[in-house]
């Protein structure tokens, strides 16, 4: 178990210490100047020389690469992950804050979207060819051919600007101090962009679902309990779940990464201020600290996403148990 | 077993068929759209302010922007312009993707572990994070997201190919051939190619919905294509400005040919997949 917990830990630091080393690289290799993408163009050529100089040193631009990196992962040893140049803040702070709203999104969607994908794929495969399986498949294909972001513009088209039942966006009303905003309010403005995300989500889990239920109906202990007269819906449930479950759960950690993707697009949609907002505005403003943080962030998490995954199939497969025990 | 009794004994005949037919029918429909994103290309810039805002009509199909630009001749050009960027990416990855592939399954020990590690490290970030960040290094534009969504696609395709290399490599077939005394270079033409072939174009062609959606999401975060240029991301990124104003055409139609752009590209990988492999078209 040490040794395990030792390879996981080994391998997670390997993978944060490549992807800061990768987002170092990328961005500092980027022929975009990051005082004239953060000032504007009328603004930069108005400026006095002394001034630019004073924005560059700012933004770092005199400082060597490996310094940089040096500095920054020294520091991260130490806990600290930064100053986000963009807003002003240490990039802990800005994630801490981000994060939670992101959190919330991404949990929200990535339940509903589990649950709702693997309850369809179960219906669908073990009505197969029937109409609901016809329905759900041909949801899902097209699902599959959509842009999550077009998505959000048709939701936010429908519900926010026609019908006028949500928020335009944001996470909070505006006008509105920060401590008179009521959960309430949060899970108002909350709804829309966690819709879309849940939407989209569900297409992959689904046929996947459907495709396994498929597999396990033509199995032949299926074959015998039906032969022993086990109703279809007996069979589903004591037969089919349980074996159909395990590929859903990895499936669903695994799709946390599609999940982080997604959120980005729909916060941009939705002005939603997240991790993946925080991240563009970072990227298209060359903030590289506060873009290595969340870039790790997202990394960690689905790191976490498939530890999760290796967690769960240890608790819902007593075979593994079993195994574990007698090796 | 329910399959069996109710197995629809007539349709299979015209099966093969069908999926060519559709399979063709996809693809002219898709060289239709760039030949004619081509061609309207010039008339996509047009400005024409006497007749902007305006709704969809007989002559303006997909209604106009604010500039007074026709939206059809804008998302047909757009269109084009992604199919293209997605056509490109897509076969540089699944080059990309076949080299390491390859690599992985026949370098040995090492190669294998850095080949994997590689792929590790691809999917450990989620993917619009990677393709934002290459996209800005490359500086954006037209080669920052071809060549963003060139390098980071590779990586479940080089899986699928190592794993086939791997599998022919310890077939009985090449096995006998080997014994028999044929060279390394005969038993990879003659054994190994035509194994991994079928399963490598059929991948490359599934790989084209991706580059094109992600190629449109990079775009409309503003990383990739810039804005005078005809693209459905920035078509889209633009419209929402105007959605309050109620200008829904401006968003709804140009998102409608993508969406339907992809879908044809899906049917052709699904259907030529099933010529290709009839383990999988029974599922």
């Amino acid at each position: 178990m040490t040794k395990y917990l030792a390879r996981h830990i080994v391998r997670f630091a390997l993978l944060m210490l490549a992807v800061g080393l990768v987002v170092f690289a990328l961005v500092s290799v980027s022929p975009i100047d990051p005082v004239q993408a953060n000032v504007g163009q009328a603004a930069y050529v108005n400026m006095s020389e002394a001034k630019r100089a004073q924005l560059a040193s700012y933004w770092g631009g005199d400082v060597p690469f490996w310094e940089r990196f040096a500095n920054w992962a020294g520091a991260l040893l130490h806990g600290d992950m930064g100053t986000s140049l963009r807003f002003n803040a240490p990039v802990s702070e800005v994630i801490a804050h981000r994060a939670a709203n992101s959190l919330a999104l991404m949990g929200i969607a990535w339940l509903i979207s589990g649950v709702l994908g693997f309850a369809l794929g179960v219906v669908a495969g073990a009505r197969r060819g029937g109409a609901v399986d016809r329905v759900v498949r041909g949801y899902c294909f097209l699902l599959a051919s959509t842009p999550t972001f077009w998505l959000g513009l048709l939701i936010l088209m429908i519900f926010a600007v026609q019908l006028g039942w949500f928020p335009i966006g944001f996470s909070v009303p505006i006008g509105v101090s920060a401590a008179d905003v009521t959960l309430a309010d949060a899970a108002h403005h909350l709804v829309l962009p966690a819709l879309t995300l849940s939407v989209t989500g569900v297409a992959n889990i689904a046929l996947h679902t459907r495709e396994k239920v498929v597999d396990v109906l033509e199995s032949d202990y299926v074959r015998f309990a039906r032969a022993r007269g086990e109703s279809d819906l007996s069979v589903v449930l004591h037969h089919c779940l349980r074996n159909v479950a395990l590929p859903a759960v990895t499936l669903q950690c695994a799709f946390i990464s599609e999940i982080f993707g997604g959120s980005v697009l729909v916060e941009q949609v939705f002005s939603y201020p997240g991790l993946g907002q925080a991240a563009v505005t970072a990227g298209l403003g060359g903030d590289v600290a506060l873009l290595a943080g969340i870039a790790l962030v997202s990394a960690a998490l689905v790191f976490g996403g498939n530890l999760l995954a290796n967690i769960l199939y240890g608790v819902l497969d007593p075979r593994m148990r079993v195994n574990e025990g007698g090796a | 077993m329910e399959n069996v009794l109710h197995a629809p004994a007539q349709r299979r005949a015209g099966n093969r068929t069908a999926t060519l037919a559709a399979c063709v029918l996809a693809a002219f429909a898709l060289l239709a759209v760039v030949a004619a994103g081509i061609a309207l290309y010039g008339q996509a810039t047009v400005t024409d302010f006497t007749a902007k805002n305006l709704a969809p009509s007989l002559e303006h199909p997909f209604g106009t922007d604010w500039m007074g630009r026709d939206m059809l001749a804008r998302t047909l050009a757009g269109l084009s312009t992604s199919v293209l960027v997605g056509l490109l990416a897509a076969t540089v990855s699944s080059v990309v993707a076949l080299i390491f592939g390859c690599a992985a399954a026949l370098g040995g020990k090492r190669v294998d572990a850095v080949v994997s590690w590689m792929i590790d490290l691809m999917m450990g970030v989620p993917h619009i994070v990677l393709l934002v960040l290459i996209s800005f290094a490359l500086g954006k534009g037209f080669w920052g997201v071809t060549i963003g969504v060139a390098v980071t696609h590779w990586a479940s395709l080089a899986r699928v190919v190592r794993a086939e290399v791997l599998q022919c490599r310890q077939s009985k077939f090449v096995e006998v051939a080997r014994k028999l005394g044929q060279s390394p270079a005969r038993i990879a033409l003659r054994h190994m190619v035509p194994y991994v072939l079928p399963q490598f174009v059929v991948g490359l062609i599934l790989l084209f919905p991706h580059a094109i959606l992600h190629e449109a999401s990079i775009t409309f975060l503003g990383f990739g294509l810039p804005p005078e240029q005809p693209a459905i991301g920035v078509i889209l990124s633009e419209s929402m400005s105007y959605l309050s104003t109620g200008a829904w055409w401006l968003a709804v139609f140009p998102g409608l040919a993508l969406m339907a752009t992809v879908l044809l590209f899906d049917v052709a990988g699904q259907n030529l997949r099933k010529l290709v492999d009839p383990h999988t078209a029974q599922k």
